[in-house]
């Protein structure tokens, strides 16, 4: 976008002298606003990060200082260190990426196929069923964890890391479904036609055409997935005990830790959803319909 | 290479309320190019659908090369499809897409790699078989999906208006290609359009459907020159037909035509048709305009001419109805200027007043 106070050419003197510019100069202070506002929410999201980076890249001495300057003072890593070393991060990050990798594969699996459904298949309630898989998202995770830990313990899989991944599956999947839904859509109804008269079956004109144009919207469907995942902590920490997750760890363990302990987890926490979606941000775009490719 | 047989196919989309296509019946004979024309939503695609698999019908059969395939898998058919969006696959570089079909068939690599040649020097894609299909442009786009087609060397090859998406230069200079190279192959060939121009320079016969029937099948030039409705005679050809109510009259055994209160003659085998009130189709090129007065033409007054080029359309008042007569370019004529109509009795069409049927005598 070309910034909105580009002076334009000094015209007092040009033939358009009599040519009325208030719509022009409406049209700039529009797109003058629309980028105040950009800035502001980027700030708004941004600042909160910046600063937890700050803190947790801060000495303990200057952590305690006041005021607190906004630029970096003096940068070392014992903070961050400290909290690697602390009990269980290592373990618990390790168990993050086990759910986050389990609940991924999962509700592509489970979910792929429903959005393929609703995406190519006019059937009876199809609207209700969309409507529907909202309304599970509706319900709170609180709500939610009481009823399932008790029935996760009478299946014997309470404390394990499969009872988070199955929570994690359940919550991701209407999103899933509705994703996959709009990317199946944007993949022409006349390319899979094509290959089934060409010699496919159902299931190879699927395998042959629409999973390789679909693939890159459901990668970014699943790397979206695991970001939930990732970041997900009131069901993993009802669920879990020993077993936990990073936020559940990070969260559990907040009332006694101290302040340098908190910064440094919330960057640990930080950093891979942010690399995430620096990874998908090109299939964001087309996630929300806008193209495919 | 095969026949095509359809008999009583009936179709109703679920949730439409009128049937797409009526009991439709129709023979393709082996190795003929079949053009089904019809304005949008007359059920012409859902026909081709149904033929290639891709649609099933209610009722009804479909038989290739005397085989029923009604409810089998299109892949099941031998046939293949040239789709109006191309439906070429841009994942696959235009020599994969090409050969597609025969991979997918497991045929031989060498023998595949044979016909992509083939094909590719039919159509001209020698230059691009290594690129992907977003490279190409739209023509060369749909010539990756003809050669796409013919590869397979399919029993039937079915078009679903696969100019419609050129530009019309483009469409002009393909549609001669594409009917040289299908006369050289001599695939059975149904071909669907809106376009009635496309189907009358493609056809070896034409089928005009509307409302899910089709209402008249023949050569083109029969379906353009003895249309069988008024309908007909009004979709196709550019100008539509002129209609004009007239009354046919018996004088002394001849049959007569009176338009507006002038007399013209009809042909001799109307004599046979009642007196009363009838409908006369004739084309606005089997027209002959004088600047003078002569028996048995009738008079109008000019209400515009418009020179096209190679002719030019006069619209002329006849009593109080309209007639387009196409007039050589150096006719002299403008607005206002009296004209006598001379209608060629023998290219006459004589239609029912009431439902726009055609009239026709055992002569």
């Amino acid at each position: 976008m070309t910034a909105a106070g580009t002076a334009a050419p000094d015209r007092a003197a040009a033939p358009d002298a009599g040519v009325d510019r208030a719509p022009l100069a409406r049209r700039r202070r529009n797109r003058m606003l629309v980028q105040v506002a950009c800035l502001a929410i980027t700030a708004f999201m941004a600042a909160p990060m910046y600063l937890i980076t700050l803190a947790a890249f801060s000495t303990r001495e200057s952590l305690n200082a006041f005021p607190k300057s906004f630029a970096p003072a003096d940068v070392s890593t014992e903070t961050l260190r400290s909290f690697l070393g602390a009990t269980g991060v290592v373990p618990s990050f390790l168990n993050s990426l086990v759910v986050g990798l389990l609940t991924l594969v999962l509700s592509v699996a489970i979910g792929t196929p429903a959005g393929y459904a609703l995406a190519r298949h006019v059937f009876a309630g199809r609207d209700a069923y969309q409507l529907f898989l909202l309304f599970t998202r509706a319900l709170p995770i609180v709500v939610l964890s009481v009823p399932l830990a008790r029935f996760f313990i009478t299946a014997g899989l309470s404390d394990t890391v499969l009872a988070v991944a199955l929570l994690h599956t359940a919550l991701a999947l209407p999103t899933t479904v509705l994703i996959t839904a709009s990317i199946f859509t944007a993949v022409p109804r006349d390319l899979e036609e094509a290959a089934l008269v060409f010699g496919c079956t159902r299931a190879s004109a699927f395998r042959q055409v629409v999973a390789p144009l679909a693939l890159p919207g459901i990668a970014a469907a699943s790397l979206f997935t695991f970001v939930l995942s990732w970041n997900e902590v009131l069901g993993a920490a009802v669920l879990t005990l020993t077993n936990r997750t990073l936020p559940a760890q990070v969260l559990g363990s907040l009332q006694w830790s101290p302040l340098p302990y908190r910064f440094a987890g919330g960057f640990a926490l930080l950093v891979p959803a942010l690399i995430f979606i620096f990874v998908m941000r090109r299939y964001l775009l087309n996630m929300w319909g806008t193209t495919l490719r | 290479m095969a026949e095509v047989e359809i008999s009583q196919l009936h179709k109703t989309y679920p949730g439409g309320g009128r049937p797409a296509t009526r009991d439709v019946s129709l023979t393709v004979a082996d190795g003929e190019f079949m053009v089904l024309l019809g304005p949008s939503g007359c059920g012409k695609t859902t026909l081709l659908r149904m033929i290639a698999g891709l649609e099933l019908p209610d009722r009804g059969s479909v038989r290739i090369g005397g085989r029923d395939v009604t409810y089998r898998a299109p892949r099941e058919r031998n046939l293949s499809m040239v789709f109006q969006s191309y439906a070429v696959f841009p994942h696959k570089k235009v020599a994969d897409n090409i050969g597609f079909g025969l991979a997918m068939r497991k045929a031989d690599r060498a023998v595949i790699q044979d016909k992509i040649a083939w094909a590719a020097g039919l159509l001209q894609l020698e230059d691009y078989l290594d690129r992907y299909p977003s490279q190409l442009s739209g023509g060369q786009r749909q010539r990756v999906a003809v050669a796409r087609a013919i590869v397979m060397e399919p029993d039937v090859l079915l078009m679903d208006e696969p100019l419609s998406n050129l530009d019309a230069l483009l469409r002009l200079q393909f549609r001669a290609e594409l009917k040289k190279l299908l006369t050289d192959l001599g695939t059975t060939c149904v071909y669907v359009t809106h376009d009635q121009v496309e189907a009358l320079s493609l056809g070896e016969r034409v089928a005009v459907m509307k409302d899910g029937e089709i209402v008249q099948c023949g050569p083109p030039m029969e379906v353009y020159d003895s249309p069988a409705s008024e309908f007909i005679g009004g979709f196709i050809g550019s100008p539509p037909m002129n209609f004009l109510d007239a009354t046919l009259r018996r004088d002394g055994g001849e049959a007569v035509i009176e338009v507006a209160g002038q007399r013209s003659a009809a042909p001799g085998s109307w004599a046979a048709f009642a007196e009363g009130p009838v409908r006369i189709g004739v084309r606005a090129e089997t027209i002959t305009a004088h600047r003078a007065e002569r028996s048995g033409a009738l008079r109008a007054v000019t209400e515009v001419a418009e020179p096209l080029g190679s002719t030019t359309l006069v619209t002329a008042v006849l009593g109080e109805q309209r007639i387009k007569v196409q007039v050589p370019p150096d006719f002299p004529v403008g607005a206002g200027d009296d004209l006598w109509l001379d209608l060629r009795a023998d290219r006459l069409s004589c239609y029912e007043r009431d439902t726009g049927r055609v009239l026709v005598s055992d002569r």
